[in-house]
């Protein structure tokens, strides 16, 4: 279903339909993520992925046009490229472990650490909040600052933005 | 070479596979597609995509999420997935949005001043007035 989705985005040309599939990319995405053990991770998924994003391009929409104009033909260089990244990556994955096998490098050093740690340690029930806040803190502070920079990037980009509409559309009252 | 062909090897790849198929598709609408709204589109499904690889890895066939009992009294026979890589895709997700809206406002600004959100449909208009500015130097010239 997320494949159907994904390549409908390729087909579509309204830019409201695409908006839609990608919320509903997020929200699959989510489920999968529910699958897979990862609970934090689904919430965050859906509230954000399918939640925040999908306001802010109808708002950006809203603001600009509504439907993709007619695209030049497809090409091949594109697609012969994206097949070559694909070709590498799945060449790479040869030498991965197997799916959810209990063996592998990532499962035996830090995660388990962790698993015993964290009720000896800290006394939260979810261990990802547990790390989240305390055992990597520094990550959250990362991200705040990154959050706040491009809070403020958008606020330039966009100030005045009603302003300059107005002399606009003044200046033109003025020529005609 | 027998080892590549067997079912169980395919199998437990199978995964890998799919989210590297769907990351592709992102980096395809990025690449081909020429409307910049479509591109932010395929931004955060390549994005997405990666997020999934990475949670898969951290997955741990017959565990549960790593959520322990209230008491916190830990049973040992119970397996948990791995909590780490939740963490890092929780940052992840949120520094995506950060760009996604940092992206959409630069195509406000750029739609304000070009009228349009179509690549080539800007290209166009850089050549032009490029070559209106450089037809006005030759005019000084002479």
């Amino acid at each position: 279903m997320l494949i159907v989705t994904a390549l409908s985005v390729v087909v579509t040309r309204s830019l409201f339909a695409i908006v839609t599939l990608s919320g509903v990319f997020s929200l699959l995405s989510a489920l999968l993520f529910v699958r897979m053990h990862a609970v934090d991770v689904a919430f965050t998924e859906a509230a954000v992925g399918a939640g925040i994003s999908t306001v802010l391009m109808l708002g950006t929409l809203a603001l600009t046009s509504r439907s993709e104009r007619s695209d030049k033909k497809p090409q091949i260089a594109p697609l012969f490229l994206v097949v070559l990244t694909g070709a590498l990556l799945i060449y790479g994955t040869l030498d991965m472990p197997d799916f959810g096998a209990p063996d592998t490098p990532a499962q035996t050093h830090v995660g388990p650490d962790y698993i015993e740690r964290i009720p000896k340690e800290i006394d939260v029930p979810n261990a990802v909040t547990a790390i989240l806040a305390s055992y990597r803190g520094y990550d959250t502070l990362g991200e705040t600052a990154v959050v706040f920079t491009a809070g403020i990037g958008v606020l330039l980009l966009m100030s005045g933005l009603a302003r300059r509409r107005k002399e606009d559309e003044e200046d033109e009252g003025g020529s005609s | 070479m027998a080892e590549f062909l067997t079912s169980d090897f395919v199998l437990g790849r199978l995964n890998y596979w799919f989210f590297i198929f769907l990351m592709m598709i992102g980096l395809y609408i990025v690449i081909a597609k020429s409307n910049l709204m479509k591109k932010i589109v395929g931004l955060n499904i390549f994005q997405t995509s990666v997020f999934m690889l990475y949670i898969s890895i951290g997955k741990v066939s017959g565990g549960t999420a790593p959520i322990f009992p209230m008491d916190m009294k830990v049973d040992p026979t119970v397996t948990y997935s791995n909590p780490l890589p939740h963490v890092l895709i929780l940052t992840a997700i949120v520094v995506g949005v950060a760009t996604t809206s940092l992206g959409l406002a630069l195509m406000v600004r750029i739609r304000e001043n070009f009228y349009t959100i179509e690549e080539h449909e800007i290209a166009e208009q850089e050549q032009e007035i490029m070559l209106s500015e450089l037809g006005l130097k030759k005019e000084e010239d002479v």
